[in-house]
């Protein structure tokens, strides 16, 4: 352990209290940190878990106490203060201090940057009529429940994860669902046109109507001054009872950027999770950090990264470098499927289809130069578990042999 | 209420009352008990939240599931009587439940 891994007169402030701020925490006490910590957030609620969101927390099944990342005792318990619906609005990095919102200041000796991202709003005549909603904190999903009622219409803008999940949750929920997609096909930026066809058809036959290739032009309002209308760009009027923009997401790189620290896509950090700055530190959404394994930079938006990170980071504050390099990970809950998926397909030569799709349970494998690179599993664990493995290792498996399902993953080494 | 007995690999023993409906994983995660990492939160998606139910319960903790069964075949260190704890939900009838964690999760 190395002297700042314990020096207590030191004060580590952590900026957001998302996912990868709660991990922070309890990392740099995991490291023997004894000094201050201090966790400052924007948002009134402890650190909680996104996930859910758009899944259980959306449908009801777990309250807000479900979705916490530790349970609230658990920051008296790690000495850890909390200053929430608190936004810091600048870093003196000569004076090693922070202004608050409240135009008070807060010093550091060390600080980490967790500030994650938000949504992108759409500049488009309507958008903040009562009625339509954005999905990224609790409190969107608070806004968002009393138009949630079986017999509404919900139209969503974009067909990215977070919309196909609120898709199936409404569907489920009695709601009549319309996708508009402004590309050719749903989940473009993310996967292969094999597993967007696929999700497009389990939502088709669930009751969603996905409108591809259509773009929003404006919302309605009825005589009411509510919403009434999805406009599109063809003029067609889709009655809408709530509207969810779900046209993806920003980091939040503006503090950093503003103290004179690199910051384009993301705050630019090294594989310890350090800025140029040897004081301030930073993890999870907001990062643009070097991926050893695809050997570019990359900024992830996953629990995963946001948990991995938040260790490095920890470490890297108490004297530790660990370098962070891991084959990144997330998944999807939609009805009854479970989508897993490890690696990035971003460039992939050749796909290589394990198992039939109209049994709900198959993989889609990803090579480059044949590498395995990625994979998507729909309720196929063993592709995914195995999948992870190979894709670390940079294993190189014909095709033949991934899609022959009489050979199992544990053989495919 | 059921009262769960977690028993980290060094044997410290955590005994905890664990209100019925929540998962084995967020009785201990809410308790702050170590060696269950749960990175996605109980969505059995993960298997960082493995444990081993020792052999009197194994009845009572219910059927493991298709997606649990074959996430667990991936799992370092499995053993009989592993599970991963989000996908067991608390009763009464899990009143006394013991369970082990591993070295390692993962
Ligand atoms: C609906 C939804 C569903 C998702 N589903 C999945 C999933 O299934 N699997 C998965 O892996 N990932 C999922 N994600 C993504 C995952 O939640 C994020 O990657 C993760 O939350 C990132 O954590 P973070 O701590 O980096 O950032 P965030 O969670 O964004 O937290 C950052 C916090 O910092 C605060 N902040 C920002 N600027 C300031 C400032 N200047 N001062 C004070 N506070 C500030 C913000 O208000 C915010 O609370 C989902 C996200 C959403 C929104
Ligand atoms: S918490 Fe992830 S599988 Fe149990």
């Amino acid at each position: 352990m190395t002297d700042a891994a314990t020096s207590p007169n030191e004060t580590y402030v952590i900026v957001g209290a998302g996912h990868a701020a709660g991990q922070l925490a309890a990392s740099l006490r995991q490291e023997g940190f004894e000094g201050k910590i201090v966790l400052v957030g924007e948002e009134a609620q402890l650190p909680y878990q996104r996930p859910p969101l758009s899944k259980k927390y959306l449908s009801g099944e777990f309250g807000l106490e479900r979705v916490y990342f530790k349970p609230p005792d658990f920051y008296d318990a790690a000495k850890v203060e909390t200053r929430l619906a608190t936004r810091v609005t600048r870093i003196d990095r000569d004076a090693k201090t922070l202004t608050l919102e409240s135009g008070d200041t807060l010093g550091y000796n060390k600080l980490a940057l967790t500030t994650g991202s938000r949504v992108r709003k759409l500049p488009i005549l309507g958008a903040d009529l009562a009625g339509t909603h954005y999905l990224r904190t609790v409190d969107d999903v608070d806004g968002m429940r009393s138009g949630f009622e079986p017999g509404k219409s919900l139209v969503i803008i974009g067909g990215g994860y977070i919309g196909l999940e609120v898709a199936a949750v409404a569907t489920s929920h009695g709601l009549k669902v319309t996708v508009l997609e402004m590309e050719s096909r749903v989940l473009k930026r993310v996967t292969s046109p094999e597993l967007s066809g696929f999700f497009e058809e389990v939502h088709c036959t669930r009751g969603v109507e996905i409108k591809c290739k259509t773009a929003i032009a404006a919302f309605e309002s009825g005589s009411d001054g509510k919403l009434a209308f999805a406009v599109t760009a063809d003029g067609e009027k889709i009655p809408a009872d709530i509207a969810l923009l779900g046209v993806g997401i920003l980091p939040n790189t503006e503090l950093a950027a503003e103290a004179g620290l690199e910051a384009q896509n993301g705050v630019r950090v090294d594989e310890f999770c350090r800025t140029a700055d040897p004081d301030i530190f930073a993890a999870g959404d907001c990062t643009d950090h070097p991926s050893a394994l695809y050997d570019r930079r990359i900024r992830l938006e996953s629990v995963h990264n946001a948990l991995e990170q938040a260790k490095t980071a920890a470490a890297a504050m108490c004297g530790n470098l660990k370098a962070y390099d891991q084959v990144p990970w997330f998944w999807s809950d939609q009805y009854d499927l479970k989508l897993q998926i490890a690696g990035l397909s971003t460039g992939y030569d050749t796909v290589v289809q394990r198992g039939d799709p109209a049994t709900n349970k198959f993989a889609l494998f990803y090579l480059k130069d044949s590498v395995l690179i990625a994979v998507d599993a729909v309720n196929a664990a063993p592709e995914y578990m195995m999948g992870r493995r190979l894709i670390g290792d940079r294993a190189i498996i014909a095709p033949e042999r991934l899609s022959d399902t009489s050979i199992s993953m544990k053989e495919m080494v | 209420m059921a009262k769960i007995t977690y028993i980290e690999h060094s044997g410290k023993i955590h005994e905890i009352e664990v209100e019925n409906g929540l998962s084995v994983m967020e009785g201990a995660v809410n308790n702050l008990v170590p060696g269950l990492d749960a990175d996605c939160g109980g969505a059995c998606a993960c298997a960082t939240c493995h444990c081993y139910v020792e052999p009197e319960w194994r009845a009572k903790t219910g059927e493991i599931g298709d997606m649990e069964e074959t996430m667990l075949d991936f799992a370092e260190a499995r053993q009989e009587g592993s599970r991963l704890s989000c996908q067991i939900k608390v009763s009464d009838e899990l009143d006394g439940l013991v369970v082990k964690l591993p070295e390692a999760q993962f």
